[in-house]
């Protein structure tokens, strides 16, 4: 019957009795933690927002009525960018003229070198003004800064345009470095221009016949 | 016969290098995923090139989706007592007859999307199934019945008692309409606030103007 195996007869090597211990592969089967693992990682991927959402600053000014509290233009330093349906862009320089002659159909694309250009003109028009310099200098700003002080973009986003032109006209300015921009709402008879030139104008029933 | 024995392979690979790279992955993929907050409807946010971060407590966030609905909510994680503090206030002054689980929902309600008439209803739903229930919109319509103006008055009035600064965070789709916009900002300028924060995705700046320039100068000036 079983042996006690008292061991130790031979120096080297372990008597006949001895089993030899079965020597146990190391390897573990990997494949369940990996298909866990893939898992896992497809779940986060789906479940991760990628885009870290940044923010804008949009300060608007207090809606008054009285004339003395409202910014003034220089006629000459102006562009008006009107926004319209399927991402059209209108703009014209200063005033709207009577016939409508300076009112420009272009796109998102090309409005930047539109504005690129009357920024120019308008610091290539400015007239030294120490007065201006002097403040900026108290202030220990940037005395170009008095270079396009007349430049003002008025913004006019008319009911069909989007938020995503708002938001990517007011960028623009950003971009541009325009510093006085203002968001104001269509005049009349500038959505019936826009709307005649995109063909949807419907004259109102009442309107009197001139 | 003689026969020619091919020597045969093990078709076992040692898969611990890839084993090593997909916990990598997984473990990189755990560390940065920050999960998505409820939000009632999805919304895709127009790109900027502005790189200010979102603030994520004290803010009021109003989210206009594609269709034009529109959609209060309060971030007060911190301390979730000033959204009871709203409800209560709207509660007594609308005299909208909640109970007091329907306050405590509120709480855990992440936007609101309905009119006052029909907050009861939407309140009676547990917080995390509202996300099913199609919400119509905080009316803004006309200014006789903007009801995000009285939320954003009865959120600033709460949020003044922390004497910590508010954001006032707007977030809307890229296919939302303007005039729904500009009723946004009229709701929070008849409570005279006049600085806002569009959320937007970070977009990089197109180079050679103005923009670029001033921030390779930044750059310059910090080396």
């Amino acid at each position: 019957m079983a042996s006690v195996d008292t061991g130790g007869g031979d120096s080297h090597k372990k008597g006949p009795g001895v089993k030899k211990a079965k020597k146990l592969s190391t390897r573990v089967d990997m494949t369940p933690m990996v298909d866990l693992g893939f898992l896992l990682i497809t779940f986060f991927i789906f479940t991760t927002t990628m885009s870290t959402p940044s923010t804008m600053d949009l300060f608007m000014p207090k809606d008054t009525n009285k004339d003395e509290d409202q910014n003034k233009a220089k006629e000459s330093g102006a562009l008006t960018i009107i926004l319209a349906k399927n991402n059209n862009v209108y703009f014209y320089e200063g005033q709207l003229l009577p016939d409508a002659s300076n009112f420009t159909s272009t796109s998102f694309a090309k409005i930047r070198d539109e504005i690129i250009k009357k920024r120019k003109e308008v610091i290539a028009s400015h007239v030294h003004d120490a007065n201006c310099e002097k403040i900026w200098a108290k202030n220990k700003g940037d005395k170009n800064s008095c270079l396009d002080r007349d430049f003002v973009v008025v913004i006019k986003p008319d009911p069909d345009a989007t938020y995503k032109n708002t938001v990517d006209i007011l960028d623009e300015m950003t971009i541009n470095g325009v510093k006085r921009f203002a968001m104001v709402d269509l005049f009349p008879q500038e959505l019936e221009l826009v709307q005649k030139t995109e063909g949807t104008f419907v004259a109102p029933p009442a309107a009197p016949a001139k | 016969m003689p026969s020619v024995k091919l020597p045969k392979k093990s078709t076992d690979t040692d898969m611990t290098p890839f084993v090593d790279v997909a916990f990598l992955i997984l473990s990189f993929f755990m560390l940065a995923t920050k999960f998505k907050p409820p939000e009632p409807v999805e919304i895709k946010t127009p790109n900027s090139v502005s790189t200010k971060p979102l603030p994520e407590n004290d803010a009021i966030l109003v989210t206009l989706d594609s269709a034009g609905h529109v959609y209060f909510s309060m971030q007060a994680e911190k301390d979730p007592m000033l959204k009871y503090t709203v409800i209560k206030n709207v509660n007594d002054t609308r005299s909208l007859g909640l109970t007091e689980n329907e306050m405590k929902n509120f709480v855990k309600t992440s936007a609101i999307g309905v009119s006052f008439g029909g907050l009861k209803q939407l309140l009676s739903i547990p917080a995390e199934d509202q996300a099913k229930v199609k919400q119509p919109g905080v009316p803004i319509k006309d200014s006789a019945s903007n009801e995000l103006y009285y939320w954003i008055r009865d959120a600033v009035s709460a949020f003044a008692s922390t004497h910590r600064p508010i954001k006032y965070l707007i977030k809307g789709d890229n296919n939302a309409k303007y005039p729904q916009f500009k009723e946004i900002l009229n709701a929070f300028k008849r409570n005279d606030i006049f600085k806002f924060q569009l959320i937007t995705a970070v977009e990089d700046v197109p180079d050679g103007t103005e923009l670029a320039k001033e921030r390779a100068a930044n750059e310059k000036a910090k080396k």
